[in-house]
């Protein structure tokens, strides 16, 4: 049973890593990096022709690149990274071997094939119809198909992921349960499941449409399929960076969970609740019922959100326990002051933790709001909240995670290490402000998807408020300092891999060492104050509570002064 | 480092919960049912709901029914192009379409009175999206999707299409008139 391989153990962080797993986790890391350098490389073209004043490409070619952007940034860079972290969360969380790495090399292969048969379609000029798609729009079939042998390589990838916790159960590498790390990843991985079957489901038939085998899709059906599939996406990333967040979180800190019992039970709550979300995109939507609007888009009575806000705790109250119990106890804040804030494994974390709950939480719940999301559907508010979930959330924690790894896995000294020191501050607020005030653009009307706000030479022209213009000035501003930091992550990441100096791989064995059983330890409730283990936070979390209190109702106020609808 | 160990306690889902998290999941059930609660309620006490009746159509049967309408109510042209400006009485119901690549006809409605706006697209999907107010609908080809309205203030409204629909989506763009 035992297939002829080799365990290495890291000499700086003490992880045992397969050599099979190590390589897919390596070429799986290496291609989503490759495909953030070209999804950044669009991303200067999309902002730079949104950004009035400048309007530099032509109006075909920009559709084309925000396609492509789109495409290779939510999908390709994200899933890719996805997968090497679920190999990370079995194989070496576990010390276990991985599972059939000959399927693994074909999940790869059919992601890297997929993906680059995508993205010829969209260069090639004739699909430039966004990530979404919709029919009856029509891309060239290989745009589909590309995208259908990416899904199937993915959706193997999480067999193989599956096939490794067996592995490791089987062969008796760890006692007891799945860490909670691995547990999320586990949570991320039956998301994915889900999500690729959608997307199955509806690109195939589409896909056979634009070989004229199939007469036509329902538009209808499609986007509510479609969702399952595109929304449910981005409910694998928050999964996946959340139990990176936990991952950081005990890096850095040597932080425990609080309570193994709530994270546990949040992420629980992801798996039933968070795929309902795919309705926020329907809310606008004929058709569907108001009943099936409200019970999906509130995840079914927010239970969803619950989970959210309970890892939003837990996570910085973990980091405080650790803190206060190294004696970090002065005042509410003393412990975060003197958090590592040089580690860019750290910041970045951190930095990705405020923005997604205080940017992408409060903006997401409150488009989501049946009635709220008339008020934004559409508007370039949308491309705010979900760079606000997707860039601040995953793409920086992903970058946090990658100076860990440059090191641990890519066995590399990282070159420029003040360079990355500075650059999850830059990316991380840089990409604040263009959130930010994307969201005030797309308050004020201004459409997602548009090459043109002015309607320059139309009769029925609309002249869009001073404000409007001024914010996808700074829309333009803020996102070229956030391209210009990400280039300088890409510098150090590959830099590190070309020219980093070469580091000790650790002592190889043949065999693998189980994970020692550790002893049970009393819960960390003797810190803080008022039987408060983590007072800090919990006052962190009550300014979030406020925040999303006041801007949730500020927009029902809003809504409140429209025409009368029904 | 226990979130990458497995948990030295067996059972993980009898581990005790401490003051902070059990404080805090009360707090945020609360508002998560306090947000539940508003959108329900809004249905009940509000006046901004998005309609769902929807039919089936065709953009046949679609365009038959605009047509007579702008046949019957039409006030004046517009632009070069002489786009027809329709006024039907309050209460009625008005149609617009979305092509490739404009909005017809326009509307011209009164302040304070209440009609069955019917939209549909007529091709691909396209966005009804009414400015300054910031009112946002979806647009479905095949599906005919009736918004009852009661405009609250007269001035002059822009319909932007903010569905991507093809290369020349950035120059489709309506109006409505509220008197």
């Amino acid at each position: 049973m035992t297939t002829a391989t080799s365990y290495r153990t890291c000499p700086r962080s003490g992880l045992q890593f397969e050599r099979q797993a190590e390589l897919l986790m390596k070429a799986n890391a290496f291609f989503a990096v490759v495909w953030l350098l070209i999804g950044g490389l669009l991303a200067i073209g999309v902002v730079l022709t949104r950004w009035p004043a400048v309007r530099w490409l032509e109006a075909d070619t920009f559709y084309m690149v925000l396609t492509a952007h789109g495409i290779d940034m939510l999908i390709f860079w994200i899933i890719f990274f996805e997968v090497a972290i679920l190999y990370f969360c079995s194989s070496t969380l576990l010390r276990c071997r991985i599972a059939t790495p000959k399927i693994a090399w074909l999940a790869f292969a059919l992601m890297l094939i997929g993906s680059v048969v995508t993205n010829v379609a969209v260069f090639r000029g004739a699909s430039s119809v966004m990530m979404t798609s919709y029919v009856p729009m029509m891309a060239e079939p290989n745009f589909y198909l590309g995208l259908i042998l990416f899904a199937v390589g993915a959706l193997i990838a999480c067999f193989v992921f599956f096939g490794t916790l067996v592995v490791a159960k089987r062969e008796k590498t760890y006692q007891g349960s799945v860490p909670l790390v691995t547990f999320g990843a586990i949570t991320a991985a039956i998301i994915a499941v889900f999500t690729i079957v959608s997307g199955a489901i509806i690109l195939i038939p589409t896909w056979l449409m634009s070989l004229g085998v199939v007469k036509s899709v329902d538009p209808l059906v499609y986007r509510t399929i479609w969702w399952a599939f595109g929304h449910s996406s981005q409910q694998i990333n928050v999964a996946a960076h959340i139990s990176v967040w936990y991952l950081v979180a005990a890096i850095a800190f040597g932080a425990k969970p609080m309570s193994e019992r709530v994270s546990r039970t949040a992420f629980l709550l992801y798996i039933l609740f968070l795929q309902l979300a795919s309705a926020h995109h329907l809310l606008a939507d004929p058709g569907l019922s108001t009943g099936w609007k409200v019970v999906n888009t509130s995840y079914f009575m927010y239970f969803a959100v619950l989970a959210s806000m309970l890892h939003g705790l837990t996570i910085p109250g973990a980091m405080e326990v650790a803190q206060r119990q190294k004696g970090f106890t002065k005042g509410l804040f003393e412990w975060l002051r003197k958090a590592p804030w040089s580690n860019p494994t750290f910041s970045g974390v951190f930095i990705s933790i405020i923005g997604f709950g205080f940017l992408g939480g409060i903006s997401g719940v409150m488009m989501g709001t049946e009635q709220l999301n008339m008020i934004i559907h559409n508007t370039i508010y949308v491309p705010g909240h979900f760079h606000a979930t997707v860039v601040v959330g995953t793409t920086l924690t992903f970058m946090a995670l990658t100076y860990y790894l440059i090191p641990v896995l890519f066995k590399r000294e990282m070159i420029a290490p003040k360079l990355a020191q500075w650059q999850p501050y830059l990316f991380g607020f840089s990409m604040y402000f263009f959130c930010l005030v994307m969201m005030g653009a797309g308050t004020l009307g201004v459409s997602r998807r548009h090459w043109d706000m002015a309607f320059s030479g139309h009769a029925l022209a609309y002249e869009w408020p001073g404000a409007a213009y001024l914010m996808m000035a700074l829309v333009g501003l803020g996102g070229m300092v956030a391209i210009v930091s990400g280039a300088a992550y890409i510098y150090i990441t590959v830099g590190s891999l070309l020219w980093g100096r070469k580091l000790e791989p650790g002592a190889s064995s043949p065999k693998f060492t189980p994970i020692p059983r550790a002893a049970p330890s009393a819960v960390a409730q003797t810190y803080g104050s008022m039987g408060f283990a983590a007072p800090g936070t919990f006052v962190l979390a009550m300014v979030f509570l406020v925040a999303f209190v006041l801007y949730y109702f500020i927009n029902w106020k809003y809504l409140s002064t429209l025409w009368g609808l029904s | 480092m226990s979130a990458i160990l497995p948990p030295a306690e067996r059972l993980w889902y009898k581990h005790p919960i401490d003051r902070v998290e059990g404080t805090w999941i009360v707090i945020a059930l609360t508002w998560c049912l306090i947000m539940f609660a508003m959108m329900v309620g809004w249905h009940i006490w509000g006046s901004q709901n998005l309609s769902t009746e929807t039919y089936r159509t065709t953009p046949d049967k679609f365009m038959a029914k605009t047509q007579a309408m702008v046949d019957k109510y039409t006030v004046r042209t517009e632009t070069d192009e002489k786009i027809p400006v329709v006024a039907p009485p309050a209460g009625s119901d008005v149609y617009m379409l979305a092509r490739l690549w404009s909005f017809y006809p326009i509307l011209e409605l009164e302040k304070g009175k209440t009609y069955k706006l019917h939209l549909t697209a007529m091709d691909y999907n396209h966005g009804f999206s009414l400015q300054p107010a910031n009112i946002n609908i979806q647009m479905v080809p095949g599906f005919e999707h009736v918004v009852t309205v009661t405009p609250n203030q007269s001035g002059t409204y822009s319909v932007v299409c903010n569905e991507y629909c093809g290369i020349g989506h950035h120059k489709m763009v309506g109006r409505i008139y509220i008197k």
